[in-house]
């Protein structure tokens, strides 16, 4: 980029900034892990040391997986999770395929109408969307999470996807036009393939919400067996909030699967946001 | 799906033939957005106009606002949740949006040895659930751990510390700093990004008129991310306005000590849902949830129809 050089006294203070903050982002995260691999006596004496052979204990994840049902809860995230993802990202690319690529009255008017939940948290209509569940019985059920979930991932879906819809060429679709493909196979067979990597950034981005959430799991679906690892690590810690290997355990099994995927996908995710996110 | 029942050729003789697929193609995203979203949303402003009288659902136009904003003992919880959560909004404007921009600023020095690291490391809290970060916070700040003690008393500043989690006039304050720790990696990207997209021309121009360095950032970068910084504030507004996970982990859903971080979303939380001995109340939930909705419909106009257009957008 830019050609002129920062001095090193200027870069050092810069370095020591950062590395300072990235001190201050990971430590707690690290020291919550650590101390889940000591027993009770070493978490109190030295905290901030690494477990040692005589100090290492599993004691913590012993009670959890004893005590609580953190394999169900794993596998109800995971279900709302992918579920959700996949019907955002299907509905989301066809819809924002109609608009982008069409020309029909209302256009303008459907794609501002989507676009409201952008900005307007769907968390206000709880009231009367706890009433709907009810009324069709979905209380209790992960469907219920689903379709919020899938409604709630919608309007940002669709608003970054005809973004890049716009871009993909118009002579290819006409070529498949010709071709006698028909409107439904040049979406599903030529658009979708090429616009993978959008796709790719908008599951992350739906996803983040969706396994983090506590409200909707608290509200509309707070029994054992449709528990989510969130709403199951907030219930489990707070029974067991003088237990403290059993605390420090259960946060980092919920912690573990967030690192993995980020180790993963981090950088999907940062280019992700640094390209499309400003616009 | 990929049956050629109404195919382009009826469309290029017939344009004004019913083109079928435009309405398929809508169709599934239309109407789970309208039936869980937007439907409830309608349904939750109106059921703030009615309220139960004789065991009757009963149009009462704007006396449950009137409760809400002046009966003793609603007003009083309202009003304080709805300070508490202006006080929230302002801590994340004024630490961590600026400590976001410093963040981005530093690492969009060209050639910064580490910086992907930095970034990426930076970022992680944000990731994690307001569950595990309210959690881990209570922790470290607890006295019984004394891991803060120990590192205050690095520093020489023991004598400060306190159970600020648990005294009513540091808690707020004390929750809102876990927030920022938290979030503070969304406006760090977003400016960051913008930071990426100023051209090169424009730097390279302003080093020939001799604008380096501090001036540098101050005249030329900043104002042309402002953007950026806009979109950052009016997502921490909404953010912030509808917040209740982390309260609700650290503090419970009483907000407590004393509701002294009672914010607008643990109040909904508490006044629709019930806690304790107090009974749900449907008519009222919907009422701060309208009020909450206004509030926010008032802070994205704002930003829409004044600040987005008062901010020249530059065209690279």
């Amino acid at each position: 980029m830019s050609k002129a050089r920062i001095s090193p006294v200027r870069s050092g203070f810069v370095h020591l900034a950062l590395a300072g903050y990235t001190a201050i982002a990971l430590f707690p995260v690290l020291l919550t892990i650590l101390n889940s691999f000591k027993d009770k006596n070493a978490i109190f004496r030295s905290p901030l040391s690494p477990p040692t052979m005589k100090s290492f204990s599993l004691i913590g994840y012993e009670t959890v997986l004893k005590q609580g049902d953190f394999v169900g809860y794993f596998q109800n995230s995971l279900i709302v999770t992918v579920v959700s993802i996949f019907f955002v990202l299907l509905f989301g690319a066809m819809a924002a395929f109609a608009l982008s690529e069409y020309r029909f009255r209302g256009n303008t008017l459907m794609g501002l109408y989507l676009a409201i939940g952008i900005m307007i948290p769907i968390r206000l209509g709880t009231v009367a969307i706890l009433q709907g569940m009810v009324a069709a019985g979905l209380v209790n059920t992960l469907t219920a999470l689903i379709l919020v979930y899938t409604a709630q991932g919608l309007p940002l879906a669709i608003f970054i996807l005809s973004e890049f819809m716009r871009t993909v060429s118009d002579d290819l679709k006409n070529a498949g036009r010709i071709d006698g493909l028909s409107e439904y196979a040049i979406f599903f067979r030529l658009v979708l393939p090429l616009i993978r990597p959008a796709m790719a950034t908008v599951a992350v981005f739906t996803m983040i919400p969706i396994w983090n959430d506590l409200w909707f799991p608290l509200i509309l679906a707070p029994g054992e067996a449709t528990k989510t690892v969130t709403l199951g690590s907030q219930v489990f810690i707070g029974q067991f909030v003088t237990n403290w290997n059993a605390v420090l355990s259960a946060l980092s099994l919920a912690i573990f699967p967030v690192l993995i995927l980020y180790v993963i996908f981090s950088r999907q995710l940062i280019r992700g946001i640094t390209a499309g996110a400003v616009k | 799906m990929s049956s050629a029942t109404y195919s382009e050729d009826e469309i290029k003789i017939a344009p004004r033939a019913r083109r079928w697929h435009i309405a398929v193609f809508l169709l599934p995203a239309f109407l789970v957005y309208t039936a869980v979203m937007i439907l409830p949303l309608v349904e939750t402003l109106r059921l703030s106009l009615f309220n139960t009288v004789d065991g009757q659902s009963t149009f009462v136009g704007l006396q449950n606002f009137q409760v809400l904003f002046g009966d003793a003992r609603w007003a009083h919880d309202f009003w304080n949740a709805l300070k508490n959560n202006t006080i929230f909004f302002a801590i994340h404007m004024l630490v961590q949006n600026p400590l976001g921009i410093a963040l981005a600023a530093m690492l969009s020095i060209p050639k910064l040895r580490l910086a992907p690291f930095y970034r990426t490391a930076i970022f992680l809290p944000t990731l994690l659930s307001f569950v595990i970060v309210g959690f881990i916070w209570k922790l470290i700040l607890s006295p019984i751990w004394g891991i803060t003690p120990f590192f205050m008393d690095l520093v020489g500043l023991k004598s400060f510390f306190g159970p600020w989690l648990g005294k009513p006039d540091s808690a707020l304050i004390t929750v809102s700093l876990i927030s920022v720790w938290q979030n503070v990696g969304i406006p760090m990207m977003l400016i960051y990004a913008a930071l990426l997209n100023i051209p090169d021309e424009v730097i390279e121009a302003a080093e020939c008129d001799g604008v380096t360095g501090w001036a540098q950032f101050w005249k030329i970068k900043l104002p042309l991310v402002l953007p950026a910084i806009g979109m950052v504030s009016i997502l921490t507004f909404v953010g912030n306005f509808n917040a209740f996970d982390l309260i609700y982990t650290v503090q419970g859903a009483l907000a407590g000590p004393d509701g002294s971080t009672d914010i607008l979303g643990t109040l909904l939380y508490r006044t629709f849902f019930g806690f304790q001995l107090q009974l749900g109340d449907r008519s009222m939930g919907a009422t701060i949830a309208t009020v909450m909705f206004l509030i926010i419909l008032a802070g994205v106009s704002l930003y829409l129809f004044t600040i987005q257009r008062r901010i020249r957008r530059y065209q690279f």
